[in-house]
């Protein structure tokens, strides 16, 4: 029988592509999140096999907190061009012309802001009744127990003790008018998965994710790479070049690199299996400590 | 062992497979521990293929006796204590053998909503006993919940053997009660092993102080199991999931092969037209395939244009499914809010909608005893012998013969949530019901132009998406 054996990632890929043609079958408007990502990458691109040869039926939309990195909007809007995706950039321009950003108000306003709030006014605006996002179980602790079909009520909250049994492969669909659905392909993924399927499968990935010389200064403890003239004054004249690269990306100020020799994905993934860090301790968010990752979940984040 | 460089152990790593397992048992039998020690020493054990890691020890540097196992994992009790039920929490570990997926269900309050959830996709099921007090009320219900989700695997890991001597004799007669007890569930495989998640005995090594047990330690047990035949490979069934149609050219029907095998111009017939083609391709974005088998996910083009929406099946014409409205089935009560046999619900089985009734309860099944009683109306979390009744046929085979296309959802139409999920048994003989009628429509009776039957057709076929069948008569 062995000639009719899956490998643990095609397994996974056809996983996801059920549920992603699934949801395109049941919904009415659904949407792709895009963070740009790693694993961004790998979701759109398994969109893009669900509905080989066709065009992918639904657009992605990506959340511009207004403090990503240059090379993520170079990469998003070349990847969606080349690859003749419909893209949506929504940002919480109230909030940006108030000059919200995380030196000036911290991490925990800005995140709420410019990513929840920028997030769920998105949703609104569009009537999105289904939201694709690329959040893996083995990620994040408050994430192993979601549900790959996420419901999420008219206020977008997600209640962690009322989720639907989730059996099978059969799905439910069934909402009513106003609530929503947050759904997870990769949920049953993990990091080193990720990295295999980019290799196997040659996805481009946005170049900070490999290791190189950069302008680096340390606050609190991160290594931070200044993107824009938006640096307080008294970190300015403590930049250094350090070869580093980044495990996950997100809002310059809040995403600290880590320093590394890894240039290619065989040593990246050489150096994961090296350090017992999770990928998610670069990202300064999760240690507000009145902002939990299930705490933003309930109020509507990824 | 073998040293890979990086790019060796990827090679190798990508080619590897999947298994899903369900683990059952309270904390109180160590469940947390072993978990753990799968999880933290397999980890270990993988990493040291990689060449690189060789110089890498000292992280590892006291594991032992002294580390908590149970503390590693992110506490599920400390989650309790926050007041946070979890029905089920997945973990993910791999060798250099298998990537594995564990669903870990933890609670007692609700252990059967729990562990139906967590072990529908299961391979493989550990069912934990304490040494000390042997196959309990517990593992008889553990056993029932697996053998009835159809889990072909079962290893019974009877732990904290060091609390009684690495004593063969205890182990020799938990073993003997436990066959005894599931003989008549028709486990396939029945595998049990001693073992001590605490010292480590039979975990990930073998074990020096039980050199009587002849068998593989737990996790080589896991890595090597034979899964590759537990899937239907016979009968082919493609519920379809949506219709790609891109362009003039093409019109692709996109699913999931849900069981049997499908090759480049098989004959094939789509339920319920009962009109034939022949596959003309199966397209995937990494070009064409000769074959497709389960679980892929294609897009199969054929050489006739027949009309086919989802919800329909394509199959070969000498191997149909049951095509009914009416079937038994096991029914498991997942909903907070009692059954209420009056009300129709929605089923979802494969990728089709209806409505449904429950017509009969046939017994109620005590997971405890295994016994059967008369009931009127389900609670959560109990589980009965049903009758069902569908506004539109179905295409459907027993579980118990193709996990596919025998399992289903039931949904509450005023709350939308899941409230019961079930397993076919059969159809049942027409006397066996109370048949719920299809309406007719018949145009040329009641005086309607031709010109509308296009629009009438419209609004049929919509009702049909929301699960509603109605019958149009146009001669």
């Amino acid at each position: 029988m062995s000639e009719y054996k899956l490998s643990h990632l095609k397994e996974l890929e056809a996983e996801s592509i059920h549920i992603i043609r699934e949801v395109v079958a049941e919904f009415e408007n659904p949407v792709m999140l895009y963070s740009i990502g790693k694993d961004s990458s790998v979701m759109v691109r398994l969109a893009e096999k669900a509905f080989a040869p066709g065009k992918v039926p639904f657009p992605l939309m990506h959340i511009d907190s207004k403090w990503k990195f240059k090379e993520m909007i170079e990469f998003r809007d070349r990847y969606a061009r080349e690859n003749n995706w419909d893209l949506i950039v929504e940002s919480n321009m109230k909030a940006f012309n108030e000059g919200v950003g995380p030196f000036t108000h911290g991490s925990k306003v800005h995140t709420d802001l410019m990513k929840t709030q920028a997030l769920l006014q998105a949703l609104d605006k569009y009537k999105f009744d289904a939201a694709f996002g690329g959040a893996r179980r083995d990620e994040e602790k408050s994430r192993a127990k979601e549900r790959i079909y996420s419901f999420r009520d008219k206020f977008h909250q997600w209640d962690p003790k009322n989720q639907r049994p989730e059996l099978w492969n059969l799905y439910n669909a069934r909402i009513h008018k106003g609530e929503s659905i947050r759904v997870f392909p990769l949920s049953n993924w993990t990091e080193l998965d990720i990295w295999q399927y980019i290799r196997m499968e040659n996805i481009p990935i946005v170049p900070l994710y490999f290791a190189k010389e950069r302008p680096i200064v340390e606050i609190d403890g991160n290594l931070i790479m200044p993107d824009d003239e938006r640096l307080p004054e008294q970190y300015r004249n403590k930049i250094q070049m350090r070869k580093v690269r980044f495990r996950t990306l997100g809002c310059w100020p809040l995403t600290g690199a880590v320093e590394s020799e890894a240039d290619t994905i065989e040593k990246i993934v050489e150096e994961m299996m090296t350090t017992t860090k999770s990928e998610r301790t670069t990202r300064v968010i999760d240690f507000d400590q009145d902002a939990s990752m299930e705490q933003k979940k309930r109020e509507g984040y990824f | 062992m073998e040293k890979l460089n990086i790019k060796e152990f990827l090679d190798q790593d990508e080619r590897k497979d999947l298994l899903r397992l369900l683990t059952a048992g309270s904390v109180d039998d160590g469940k947390s521990t072993l978990i753990g020690r799968l999880l933290f020493d397999s980890k270990k054990l993988y990493e040291d293929q990689l060449d690189a890691l060789e110089r890498d020890t000292r992280r590892y540097g006291n594991a032992g006796d002294n580390i908590d196992y149970a503390l590693l994992l992110d506490g599920l009790k400390a989650e309790r204590e926050q007041g946070i039920t979890i029905d089920v929490a997945y973990r993910y570990f791999s060798t250099n053998k298998r990537k594995f997926i564990i669903a870990d269900t933890p609670g007692h309050e609700q252990y059967t909503r729990n562990m139906i959830t967590g072990g529908s996709t299961a391979n493989l099921a550990i069912i934990l006993v304490d040494a000390r007090t042997g196959v309990i009320t517990q593992t008889r219900r553990h056993t029932y919940l697996v053998s009835l989700l159809g889990i072909k695997h079962v290893v019974l890991a009877v732990n904290k053997m060091d609390l009684v001597e690495y004593s063969q004799d205890v182990f020799d007669k938990i073993a003997g009660e436990y066959r005894a007890f599931a003989g008549p569930l028709n486990i396939p495989d029945i595998t049990c092993i001693p073992l001590s998640a605490l010292k480590g005995d039979n975990v990930v090594e073998g074990s020096e102080n039980m050199a009587w047990y002849s068998g593989k330690p737990l996790l080589e047990h896991i890595e090597t199991v034979h899964i590759g035949s537990d899937k239907n490979f016979e009968d082919f069934r493609y519920p379809v999931q949506y219709v790609l149609r891109p362009n003039l050219d093409f019109r692709g029907f996109c699913s999931t092969v849900a069981s049997g095998i499908v090759r480049k111009g098989d004959e094939v017939v789509a339920l319920p037209s009962m009109k034939r083609s022949r596959v003309k391709s199966i397209v995937t974005y990494d070009g064409e395939q000769e074959m497709a088998f389960p679980p892929q996910a294609v897009t199969l083009t054929l050489e006739d244009e027949i009309d086919i929406s989802r919800g329909e099946m394509l199959v070969h014409p000498d191997n149909l499914p049951t095509v009914a409205r009416n079937f038994e089935a096991m029914l498991v009560w997942m909903d907070e809010k009692q059954m209420d046999p009056d009300e129709q619900f929605f089923i979802k089985q494969t990728t089709n909608l209806a409505r449904v009734k429950i017509d009969r309860i046939r017994y109620k099944v005590n997971v405890n005893t295994m016994e059967q009683s008369p009931s009127k109306a389900l609670e959560l979390n109990e589980i009965a012998r049903v009758v069902l009744s569908t506004g539109k046929p179905l295409f459907f085979d027993a579980y118990k013969k193709n996990k596919s296309t025998g399992a289903f959802i039931l949904i509450d139409p005023i709350t939308n949530n899941t409230c019961a999920v079930g397993m076919i048994i059969d159809k049942v003989e027409m006397k066996d019901i109370q048949e719920m009628e299809i309406p007719e429509i018949h145009l040329a009776k009641l005086g309607i132009g031709q010109e509308h039957y296009e629009a009438i057709e419209k609004v049929v076929r919509e009702l049909d998406k929301q699960g509603v069948a109605v019958k149009l008569i146009k001669e």
